[in-house]
């Protein structure tokens, strides 16, 4: 028998810890959407594919543009001392993954909308003479083009494991801690981007093209979450407890259902039979795949502050 | 230079919050908040329970997450004795630090910073012990500098059996109890 | 205030106007209370005074900056408080922020107990009640006014209504509280433990304690001392159905059955007398009757106490001899608040008897001999003779009652008899929560023609009465000396350090301006405070000024153990430690402690238990928003393995419900191993019903309420209140 009694009562700390609620995994999901997005346009660049659409290079990152600037407000949302915002970039703390994050993520703004100079589409063009001329220019050097194209995929990854490093580095949380989870938060934010655009293009090839890839995304998700789960159950006991949070605890329901069930298994047997032409493509898988990814987010999230050591 | 720990005998204390609530005043902790806390671990069953009572506050650990992994610096090592503090001016509340804190020490102040034990520095530096060890009515917490082998805690530590909370976390604490 | 309540008011006032004019005319208004400019200081002031959120009156030092009070420590001059104060003293800052004070001087303006108030002017407030007590008096004799008054701050207030003729002045902290332990003890050493304790905690090699629950009982030098002894290996015995915290550090821990600690004391001294452990020598120069009370103890056999207590013979004999190995430095804690079963006199007599077998009455690590300082008390008139006597014991039902019994007065303001008591002043005791059996108070009440309460927060009490007087804290005040019964003789100051927010006065302003009211100025020979203190410390060869930068003026330690010189006499008929009452058996009570048995719970109840919590002070407290914050609402402990059974589980809410269908508020479950199975436990002083109390009401359950029945001890009229038993119903609404 072991009784513990604690006379403390901080608030968002006890009984259990929930100092982030809906803001850090909206915006861990957003992140990871737009380092997919980042991923596949930037793939889509190097593959010259401004040349024929507009819409990967040029909508695409302008979306994301959107996308991380609502995740970066959920982020400043979630702030206690938002006046002092700003202290953020008055420093870089080394061993501080959120100041790297800070830093990248004033990296990915001007990388995502070099992207976007690449080639603007007519409906724009003359509405910004200087953009114009940027455009033109880099037009001029096709291997910049390829670089940005580059320079947008590295980010993208970078943005995409950051998501799941933030979360691993805090030792003090045993759910998290799992070299497995940057890779999870990646595939994730990949499958969830692959899901996102095939949901948006109007281009079939790409449609495709990303149904394909969002499957081999999923499947690839599977096997991480495999990883990552026995990886835990095999570590000390208070892991074994964390990951049992997801497997037979109080979040097994929402972990197995949502998650697993509705957000990797079900678009994947969907989508395979849709890119072998035995149904049609629907905006159902991928928009299973979208609510997954933000669920599996919260699931971490909330169920990592859940778990402790004793 | 001193590293700063505590060294509290589990046999003498009694659990009755003087520790709490001296800090309480002391550092004017606001309503609903608070920065050391009791423990009352039982184990075994009635009618031959074991209990051992703990004051528990910030371990101000030897390797501190908290400040490994702020983002501002905010939370940073004092130059004396090593304490843990928190720069209210620098914090923007992100409470990445109350997350990896393994104990719960660390909250957000009203006021919007995060907030912990701060050893009482502000006594500490004047020469007198934190509030908490000052008041404790069994005289069962000792304050000190744990590299100074002459010192009351280092000498307890040597001379009595000792453990700390959540070894395998990592964070190497700097709070002892004596058991 | 609407305007139809103010015109009444007006009404009152000017009624009363005319009525009190004809005191009013000798009746100087005395100067307002002290405000030295020292108070408005910027910086940093730290002024001495004691503490009084509970009796132990530990010496402080209160620390202000910038005229605003910030916190509160032990005087390191103050042999009480060592330098320390308890959680609740450290906690006492929370007394003077208090957000739900009282403010201003109220009269009731409908029924009683619907808290419905005016509020009025000091003079107005005085002129009411000096009207009610002149016809009280007319009518019925002054004795037909009692007061209830606990703790230092009443000593003003007892002056003038003796002054005014009533000899009826009590408090609970007699006949509900240590009232049996001092009759036991006075029956056999012709002496009492006192308060503070005279016990050399200390210096014990063992320590004894029968439910004391030091550690959480927080009177502050006993912890200090349990610590030490702790601290220095001292075997500690505990005898308690609770695994408290001093059970945590016991050697031997006792899951006694609750009441039937009697049995398990007789077996005690039956091992130690058949064994030949006790101290032979002690007995034989100190015992009177101790033949008789050998031959008594023939039956009580540690097999006979077995299934009695549920302790095994084999520990009752290993803690007997254990006892018995450190003898005269074994310590049987005398307890304090002692009234439980109602045969608790006899169960004190019998702890007095254990020491006197170990010798440790007058020994170092047992009993000491307190000394105290000689500062004569200020030179009064004489007070009026009463004829009537007192009313609370009459024809001397309970022989051995020394200190008046509340319960007693109550009992004649429902029944007039042996004559009628038309008038309650209460200070700084919430009667509501203090006696048991709640009805019968409010049933009193209801008889009264007056009800004065003297409060700092408008707790249940004062929701009865008639006139309210809003008290200022003990931070805000002067009181009477500290002249303290202790290990080494002092005096003790109290002295305000910051002022009262509103309109609250001391209490010894507002006794005199009474007094002067009512025609008794004579009484008051003194301009203010300051000059009665002065005047009493010079008498004393002390100053005055030394006293206010001090807190504390120790006198010369004198011997305090029978080997040091102090001198080990006993003022009981035979000049002995009776081990044999005549007394008693005078009375017609059994002289040595006979063994009955208690009923227990029917099946499916628990037995009601309850004690203090560190943090808290009985019902005073909860308020305090320091220490609510430590702990805001009581727990009702259950055995976890019972609560299993039960479907609950920490955290639940259950009302409880008692015999007499009682049912108390919302109280959360505690399900845990520290407690035996037939038995549940809650802190006292919760569940609070004064709507005024916005922070503390609702909060937890009341064990007062549950009170319904309690056994008063035929030997001195104490409440015994472990009697009453309770079963779960579960609570939807919360959890
Ligand atoms: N059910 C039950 N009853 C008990 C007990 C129990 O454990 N359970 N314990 C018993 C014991 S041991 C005792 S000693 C008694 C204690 O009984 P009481 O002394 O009556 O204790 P409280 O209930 O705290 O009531 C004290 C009142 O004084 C007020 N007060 C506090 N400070 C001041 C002040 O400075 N000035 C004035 N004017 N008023 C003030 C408080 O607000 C409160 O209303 O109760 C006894 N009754
Ligand atoms: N923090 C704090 N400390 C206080 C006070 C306060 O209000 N708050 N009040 C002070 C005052 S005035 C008093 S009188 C004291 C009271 O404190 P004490 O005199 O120490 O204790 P009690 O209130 O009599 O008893 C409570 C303990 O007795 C146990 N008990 C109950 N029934 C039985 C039984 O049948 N047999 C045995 N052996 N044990 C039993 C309970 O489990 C509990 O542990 O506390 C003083 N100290
Ligand atoms: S003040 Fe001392 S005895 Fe009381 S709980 Fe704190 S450490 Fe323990
Ligand atoms: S106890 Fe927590 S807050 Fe304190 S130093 Fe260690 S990790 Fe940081
Ligand atoms: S909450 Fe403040 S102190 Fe804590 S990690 Fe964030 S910025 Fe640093
Ligand atoms: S050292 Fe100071 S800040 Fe820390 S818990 Fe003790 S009193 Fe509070
Ligand atoms: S024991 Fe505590 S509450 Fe009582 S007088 Fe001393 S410090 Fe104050
Ligand atoms: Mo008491």
């Amino acid at each position: 028998m072991q009784e513990l009694t604690i006379t403390r009562h901080n608030e968002l700390i006890d009984p259990l810890l929930h100092i982030w609620s809906w803001q850090i995994p909206v915006y861990l999901f957003l992140g990871g959407l737009v380092a997919g997005i980042m991923i596949i346009s930037g793939y889509f660049v190097l593959q010259g594919r401004y040349k024929n659409t507009t819409f990967s290079t040029f909508y695409l990152p302008h979306i994301a543009l959107v996308l991380l600037s609502f995740g970066m407000f959920a982020l400043f949302l979630d702030l206690e001392h938002k006046l002092y915002f700003w202290r953020l970039f008055m420093t870089f703390q080394i061993s501080a993954p959120m100041s790297w994050g800070s830093w990248l993520l004033m990296i990915v703004f001007p990388a995502l909308w070099v992207n976007t100079l690449i080639r603007i589409p007519e409906p724009f063009q003359g509405k910004i003479p200087l953009f114009d001329r940027w455009s033109a220019a880099l037009n001029e050097h096709p291997n910049v083009i390829k670089n940005i194209g580059i320079l947008n995929m590295l980010l993208g990854t970078l943005l995409g494991m950051y998501t799941g490093v933030l979360l691993s580095s805090f030792g003090a949380r045993p759910l998290w801690n799992s070299a497995m989870l940057w890779m999870l938060f990646l595939v994730s934010g990949l499958s969830a981007a692959a899901a996102f655009v095939h949901l948006i293009t109007t281009d079939d090839y790409e449609r495709e093209l990303l149904a394909k890839a969002d499957n081999a995304f999923l499947t690839l998700e599977l096997f991480v979450f495999g990883g990552f789960i026995s990886g835990l159950l095999t570590n000390s006991r208070v892991h074994h407890e964390a990951v049992r949070l997801l497997l037979d605890g109080p979040y097994a329901p929402v972990f197995w259902v949502l998650v697993i069930g509705l957000g990797i298994v079900v678009p994947l047997v969907v989508q395979v039979l849709a890119v072998n032409h035995k149904v049609k493509h629907t905006p159902v898988a991928p928009i299973l795949v979208l609510l997954g990814g933000l669920t599996l987010r919260f699931v971490i999230v909330y169920a990592g502050q859940f778990s402790h050591w004793t | 230079m001193a590293r700063f720990g505590m060294v509290i005998d589990t046999v003498r204390c009694v659990g009755c919050m003087d520790c709490v609530v001296a800090c309480k005043t002391e550092n004017n902790v606001p309503e609903g908040f608070n920065r050391d806390w009791i423990a009352y671990d039982v184990s075994g069953s009635y009618p031959t329970p074991h209990m051992e009572i703990r004051s528990e506050r910030c371990n101000h650990c030897d390797n501190p997450p908290c400040v490994s992994c702020c983002p501002t610096g905010a939370s940073h090592v004092h130059d004396v004795g090593g304490v843990v503090l928190v720069d209210h001016d620098k914090c923007i509340g992100c409470k990445g630090c109350i997350a990896a804190c393994p104990y719960g020490a660390r909250f957000i102040h009203p006021d919007g910073y995060a907030d912990k034990c701060t050893f009482c520095i502000h006594r500490v530096e004047q020469g007198q012990d934190p509030a908490c060890v000052a008041v404790c009515p069994t005289h069962c917490m000792h304050f000190g500098d744990l590299d100074d082998p002459n010192s009351e805690v280092s000498q307890l530590l040597a001379s009595r059996k000792h453990h700390v909370l959540m070894p395998d976390a990592g964070t190497k604490p700097r709070i002892f109890y004596l058991t | 205030m609407s305007s139809f309540s103010r015109r009444k008011f007006l009404k009152i006032s000017a009624a009363t106007v005319t009525v009190a004019s004809g005191a009013a005319a000798f009746a100087k208004a005395p100067s307002a209370p002290e405000k030295p400019s020292k108070r408005a200081a910027k910086g940093i002031q730290r002024i001495p005074t004691y503490c009084d959120i509970c009796f132990w009156k530990c010496g402080a030092i209160a620390t202000v900056k910038d005229g605003k009070l910030w916190k509160v420590e032990g005087n390191p001059e103050d042999p009480l408080s060592r330098g320390r104060l308890c959680p609740r003293g450290t906690g006492g800052v929370g007394a003077h922020f208090d957000p739900d004070r009282l403010r201003r001087p109220l009269i009731r303006r409908s029924d009683r107990g619907r808290e419905e108030w005016q509020e009025v002017s000091w003079d107005e407030a005085f002129a009411y009640i000096a009207k009610k007590m002149h016809a009280i008096k007319q009518n019925y004799g002054p004795e037909a006014v009692a007061l209830f008054a606990h703790g230092i701050g009443g000593a003003f207030l007892k002056h003038t209504l003796k002054a005014y003729g009533t000899p009826n002045i009590t408090a609970p902290s007699f006949a509900q509280c240590r009232g049996p332990r001092d009759a036991g003890f006075w029956l056999t050493y012709g002496e009492e433990v006192g308060s503070p304790e005279r016990t050399d905690i200390k210096n014990a090699q063992c320590l004894v304690l029968i439910g004391s629950h030091l550690g959480e009982n927080m009177h502050n030098s006993q912890v200090q001392e349990f610590a030490d002894a702790v601290g220095n290996g001292a075997t500690i015995i505990v005898a308690d159905p609770r695994f408290s915290v001093a059970a945590s550090k016991a050697k031997h821990y006792l899951p006694i059955k609750p009441g039937t600690d009697l049995a398990l004391l007789l077996a005690w001294m039956h091992v130690l007398v058949t064994e030949g452990l006790y101290n032979k020598e002690y007995v034989a120069k100190h015992g009177f009757g101790f033949e008789q009370f050998a031959a008594s103890l023939a039956p009580y056999t540690p097999e006979w106490a077995y299934p009695e207590t549920g302790i095994a013979p084999d520990t009752i004999r290993a803690t007997a001899r254990e006892m018995a190995r450190y003898q005269p430095a074994t310590l049987v804690h005398p307890g304090r608040h002692s009234t439980w079963y109602g045969d608790d006199a006899q169960r004190s007599r019998a702890v007095a008897l254990l020491n006197a077998l170990l010798g440790s009455w007058g020994s170092k690590g047992g009993f000491y001999a307190p000394a105290s300082m000689d500062v004569p008390g200020f030179p009064y008139p004489p007070y009026p003779k009463s004829e009537k006597g007192k009313v609370d014991n009459p024809g001397n039902r309970y022989p051995f009652a020394h200190e008046p019994i509340t319960t007693g007065i109550r009992e004649a303001t429902i029944t007039g008899k042996p004559y009628p008591v038309k008038g309650w002043f209460v200070y700084a005791t919430n009667l509501i929560q203090a006696l048991p059996n709640e009805a019968e108070t409010i049933k009193a009440i209801q008889n009264l023609d007056l009800l004065v309460v003297v409060d700092v927060i408008p707790n249940e009490i004062a929701g009865w009465a008639d006139v309210v007087l809003p008290e200022a804290v003990y931070l805000e005040r002067y009181d009477d000396l500290n002249v303290e019964l202790f290990r080494e003789p002092f005096v003790a100051l109290r002295q305000p350090v910051v002022d009262a927010p509103d309109d609250q006065k001391p209490n010894w302003w507002m006794a005199k301006r009474l007094a002067e009211v009512m025609g008794l100025g004579q009484y008051y020979p003194w301009k203010d405070i300051e000059e009665y203190l002065n005047h009493r410390l010079t008498a004393a060869g002390l100053s005055f000024d030394e006293l206010k930068a001090k807190g504390i003026i120790r006198g010369a330690p004198q011997p305090i153990f029978a080997d040091e010189g102090a001198p080990l006499t006993f003022d009981t008929p035979s000049g002995k430690i009776e081990f044999f009452s005549p007394q008693l058996q005078a009375a017609g009570f059994d002289p040595v402690p006979v063994y009955t048995k208690h009923p227990e719970p029917p099946a499916g109840a628990f037995r009601l238990l309850f004690g203090r919590a560190p943090v808290h002070s009985f019902s005073r407290t909860q308020s305090n928003r320091i220490l609510s914050d430590m702990m805001a609402e009581n727990e009702v402990w259950i055995n976890e393995d019972v609560a299993q059974r039960l479907e609950l589980k920490s955290g639940d809410y259950v009302r409880l419900k008692n015999q007499d269908n009682v049912v108390s508020l919302p109280i959360r479950v505690k399900a845990t191993q520290r407690i035996r199975p037939d038995c549940v436990y809650m802190v006292h002083g919760f569940g609070h019903t004064a709507r005024g109390l916005k922070h503390a009401f609702g909060k937890g359950a009341s064990d007062s309420q549950l009170i319904t029945r309690y056994a008063t001890d035929p030997l001195m009229g104490g409440t015994g209140m472990n009697i009453n038993f309770v079963t779960l119903e579960p609570e939807a609404t919360r959890g």
